[in-house]
């Protein structure tokens, strides 16, 4: 068993909904709602799931860039809520962040080289008169030429600006990188050259990433394990070739069969989910996928599913449903 | 599958449509052809930038100061759309042919309840009385799969998700029974569950009134699943044309296959995934021969010397797939030896 670089116990996150005459919290968006995994070293985990699942939250909560309302975080066995804020921002170096829109991340008035030396300042890990260097390093790193550290962000293209966030990410020597939506803004061409570079450094450098994102194609490309989020919960997580080739929970099953495989020589069963997501301020209660789960009961509706293993699952295999035995049955009888 | 008689519904040939900015023209489409049937569904697929709007813009007539359509004709039905004046053209906008956008929140007015939106269209276009209109409003938002259609017809646009406002611009667009419908990166801003739903109905549709589609994405996927025909850009040009399983069984065009190559998927694993190096070239620098040449592996002199044409392939292919076109000197009889790109597998 390899200790865990990363823990998350019992996350939670809840926003506050203000209104009225006199602003009184009125009710809480249940953004991330008792959610536990751990990240080995050097292991890709992603996170996947739809709009407002919760993701970003995750992501955000688990660096105190939004504190969790409760729960704990543990990085390399230290319970990150228990530090103090320049502790906090001592430990923020090992643990580093990309986001979706390069641009906006990035001050428009700075050259890469400025953003690069403010980065490395900030942390304090590379001495300014070693600093040069390091950014022509990491220029090449990430495959821009050297030279063009003298650009301003506007001068790059979309690849080449997410390139750059890679580059300052890597900059103060993080062990643990959250890359939410990394390359979802970007075209298919540019996407698969940032992927192959996210892959490469990872092996380089012995990088562990939490990466988020909606795009299951992406996430089976990049991941050693998948964590699947419906509403603030985890409702299944595997190793990837469990998660794609057996997926046990129905809301998993149905999102992968939603996706539009590029051959049309492929033809395949589709489950088309009825009805929308529902509100995270009022979530349904018992099993959250309910409303939509085309083999909700009446359990379903009331007591919440744990998430666990059966017998035919891998234990590393977990899956949040009442009835995981039951469908496995019926997909028996009905694939042939 | 069509058959070649039958007068398309669409007929694009030669389409430029420019932009005159203080840096110059930018040929945002340059020679765009190709046409559809009714009952049949054109994708166009192609990188951010490689002018689907603008194409689709041009059918509608819908470019804006400073652009411009600078070439070409367009017919509907064997009508020039092009030689209309704007107030016959106006009366096809909408009636004889009808868009859906990627954003629907920017096509829908917030201060009208979508009802009497869809209403309002469908007054004009079917001449009816007022409770009419709202009564087919009802209707259309029903047969878009609207739960509580009665109730939701009195909302506005931002009472509804995503996933249903999107319904309601296909109701609005539909509310006329077009010959065309247009629709561009439709499900782009949707989840994959409820992009399921909206492709399953446009196809539902289609089926029932027969109109022809033109299905604009960025997403191979949707391609695959929606499209008959295929029209590939690359830079304001088509760069290759094809039945859909043709196109993705023997993708002949570097940019295709590298395009083929790149997508990361859900169904399968890959090692690597293909990297087309560098991006697309941009307007100001646009490339005289092939616009394809500097991030192509195969490119030679001739290609960066002389622009290649759209053909139905001549060389280097076999007579199997002959079916479509492609804008790539290899496939021409200038082009000496064998195909350089044999053997490089897809992914199918
Ligand atoms: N600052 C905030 N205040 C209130 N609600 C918030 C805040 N941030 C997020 N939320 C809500 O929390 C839920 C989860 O949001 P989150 O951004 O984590 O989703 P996500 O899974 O990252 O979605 P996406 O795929 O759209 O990025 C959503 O319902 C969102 O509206
Ligand atoms: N108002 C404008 N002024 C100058 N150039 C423009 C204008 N509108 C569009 N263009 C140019 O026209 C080209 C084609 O744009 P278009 O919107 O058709 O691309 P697209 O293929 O739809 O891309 P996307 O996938 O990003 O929607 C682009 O290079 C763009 O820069
Ligand atoms: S617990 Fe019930 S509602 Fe939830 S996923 Fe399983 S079967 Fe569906
Ligand atoms: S014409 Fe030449 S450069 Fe262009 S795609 Fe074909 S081989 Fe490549
Ligand atoms: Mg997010
Ligand atoms: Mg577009």
């Amino acid at each position: 068993m390899t200790t865990p670089l990363f823990e998350a116990k019992n996350l939670q996150k809840y926003f506050p909904v203000k209104g009225g005459i006199l602003n009184r919290t009125q009710a809480q968006v249940k953004a991330v709602d008792d959610v536990s995994f751990a990240i080995n070293p050097g292991e890709t985990l992603s996170i996947v799931g739809e709009s407002g699942c919760g993701k970003s939250t995750t992501g955000r909560a688990i660096l105190r860039l939004d504190d969790p309302t409760d729960g704990e975080i543990l990085f390399e066995g230290q319970n990150l809520m228990e530090l103090s804020k320049s502790d906090l921002r001592q430990k923020r170096k090992e643990m580093q962040i990309i986001f979706q829109d390069p641009y906006a991340s990035l001050n428009p008035r700075q050259k890469v080289k400025q953003i690069l030396d403010e980065a490395m300042a900030i942390q304090g890990v590379v001495s300014k008169a070693k600093r040069p260097e390091r950014i022509r390093e990491l220029m090449e790193v990430v495959g821009l030429r050297p030279e063009q550290a003298e650009r301003y962000p506007f001068q790059f293209s979309g690849g080449q600006r997410q390139r750059i966030g890679i580059a300052r990410a890597l900059s103060v020597d993080p062990k643990l990188i959250v890359c939410d939506e990394a390359v979802s803004a970007l075209d298919v061409s540019t996407q698969a050259q940032v992927l192959n570079l996210l892959k490469k450094l990872q092996k380089d450098l012995d990088l562990t990433y939490l990466f988020i994102s909606h795009d299951l194609g992406v996430v089976r490309h990049i991941s050693d394990r998948v964590i699947v989020m419906y509403l603030g919960k985890i409702v299944e997580i595997a190793d990837k070739k469990d998660l794609f080739d057996s997926p046990r929970h129905p809301y998993t099953r149905a999102l992968l069969s939603a996706i539009p495989i590029p051959d049309p020589s492929k033809s395949r069963e589709r489950i088309v989910l009825q009805g929308d997501v529902p509100s995270p301020m009022n979530p349904p209660a018992g099993c959250r996928f309910h409303t939509r789960c085309p083999f909700a009961t009446d359990i379903c509706k009331t007591e919440e599913p744990e998430l666990r293993s059966t017998t035919f699952m891998n234990e590393t295999h977990k899956a949040a449903c009442h009835h995981i035995e039951k469908i496995a049955e019926t997909e028996k009888t009905s694939i042939v | 599958m069509a058959s070649n008689e039958q007068t398309p519904v669409l007929e694009v040939k030669g389409l430029q449509t420019s932009f005159f900015t203080p840096d110059g023209e930018v040929k945002a489409v340059d020679g765009v052809d190709f046409s559809v049937n009714s009952n049949e569904t054109l994708g166009i697929v192609g990188e951010s930038g490689s002018g689907k709007s603008i194409t689709s813009l041009s059918v509608m007539r819908l470019i804006q100061h400073p652009g411009k359509i600078v070439g070409g004709t367009i017919e509907l039905s064997g009508e020039d759309l092009l030689k209309k004046s704007k107030q016959q053209f106006a009366k096809y906008r909408g009636n004889r042919l009808s868009m859906i956008f990627q954003e629907p929140m920017t096509s829908l007015n917030p201060v009208f309840t979508v009802g009497s939106q869809i209403a309002e269209a469908v007054r004009i276009h079917k001449k009816l009385d007022k409770k009419a209109a709202w009564q087919e409003a009802v209707n259309m938002l029903k047969l878009v799969g609207i739960p509580a259609p009665e109730d939701r017809a009195k909302r506005y646009p931002h009472e509804l998700s995503g996933g249903m406002r999107q319904r309601v611009m296909i109701a609005i667009a539909l509310s006329c029974d077009p010959e065309l419908l247009i629709a561009d990166e439709p499900t782009t801003a949707l989840d994959v569950t409820i992009q399921a739903q909206i492709l399953e109905l446009i196809k539902e549709l289609q089926e029932k009134s027969g109109m022809a589609v033109l299905m604009i994405t960025h997403d191979l996927g949707v391609i695959a699943e929606t499209a008959d025909k295929v029209v590939v850009m690359y830079a304001g040009e088509v760069v290759e044309q094809a039945d859909v399983k043709t196109l993705f069984k023997q993708p002949l065009h570097p940019y295709t296959q590298g395009l083929m190559n790149a997508i990361p998927r859900h169904d399968i694993d890959l090692d690597e995934l293909e990297m087309i190096p560098g991006t697309v070239p941009t307007p100001q620098n646009m490339p005289s021969g092939c616009r394809f040449a500097e991030r192509c592996p195969y490119a030679r002199d001739l290609c960066v010397e002389k622009h290649p044409e759209l053909a139905t392939p001549s060389n280097n292919v076999d007579e199997a797939v002959t079916t479509g076109q492609t804008r790539c000197w290899i496939y021409t009889d200038e082009w000496d030896g064998p195909n350089p790109t044999k053997g490089v597998a897809t992914n199918q």
